[in-house]
């Protein structure tokens, strides 16, 4: 009975192994794709000498906060001749 | 925070390539690959513009939607970059591009088109930021240092904006608030001559 049931299984095997080779991949974008992941530009460049003084790596927050005080102070000059002309008023 | 995003004050753009400099020796881009180039319009004559253009980081990018191996992908500020070492080089996404952004550089002796180069917005690619890999294929990350895109920062004239999209439209509509549009902004008449029809 066994040896029977044995040869069954291992016939079935013989059959499903070489049709698993008619097999086919799946070919859709997105699913098999093999593209690396990318590091968190906040998480910082651990050993980049360039990196910018005033936010901590790591921190999303202060990342945030550098990347809008550095467009306002370094893209509007609206606010730096605010700036300039608030310091050179006569006291 | 919004997307990241370019934007381009073609009032102030005077065409110097000074963001396609900065650009260049950013990244070390090689030789005949531009990541950003100057387009003048009507060149030569009253009305001349010129814009800086570079990939648009688009929020719905067709450079995505086209590419046969998905190398694509977008950041939480909304950068569009790629994977180099899953790129083919074949070229879909230059045809899909309304900006001419994606580049290919020519490779070896017979000129063989290597995988696609484009702007990074500054942002690296998928490799350990700042590592000599990021660099070597994709150029700085300043971002991850903290900065903005050398081409916004370096501009002369800060007609290029780049950094949040809200800070950006921001710093936009203070310039224009203040300068106002067309004939009224300051040096128009001294170039062009008073706009015809404009009362005294």
């Amino acid at each position: 009975m066994i040896a029977r049931g044995t040869l069954a299984l291992l016939m079935t095997a013989a059959i499903a192994v070489p049709l698993a080779g008619c097999g086919d991949k799946a070919q859709t974008a997105g699913q098999s794709s093999v593209k690396k992941s990318d590091a968190k530009a906040w998480q910082g460049a651990p050993n980049d000498p360039y990196v910018a003084d005033g936010w901590k790596a790591g921190d999303k927050d202060s990342w945030e906060a550098q990347m809008k005080t550095r467009a306002q102070q370094g893209q509007n000059e609206y606010n730096r001749s605010a700036a300039v002309a608030a310091d050179a008023k006569p006291q | 925070m919004a997307r990241m995003k370019f934007l381009c004050d073609a009032e102030r753009c005077i065409e110097c390539n000074g963001c396609v400099t900065a650009c260049k020796a950013e990244h070390d881009v090689p030789w005949g690959v531009n990541r950003r180039r100057v387009v003048t319009l009507s060149d030569g004559v009253p009305g001349e513009r010129s814009i800086s253009v570079a990939c648009m980081h688009c929020s719905d990018a067709p450079c995505m939607a086209v590419c046969p191996v998905d190398c694509f992908y977008r950041t939480d500020e909304g950068v569009v970059l790629h994977d180099k070492d899953v790129c083919i080089g074949c070229g879909y996404c230059s045809y899909a591009c309304p900006f001419g952004a994606p580049q290919f550089p020519t490779n070896g002796t017979f000129g063989l088109r290597g995988k696609m180069d484009k702007c990074t917005f500054c942002a690296g690619g998928p490799e350990v930021n700042g590592s000599a890999a990021e660099f070597e294929k994709y150029g700085r990350n300043r971002l991850a240092e903290g900065k903005l895109p050398a081409c916004a920062e370096m501009c002369s004239t800060k007609a290029l904006l780049g950094g949040d999209g809200d800070i950006v439209s921001d710093i936009f509509r203070t310039r224009v608030l203040q300068r106002g549009k067309g004939s009224e902004v300051w040096g128009w008449g001294t170039a062009y001559g008073k706009p015809t029809g404009a009362k005294s």
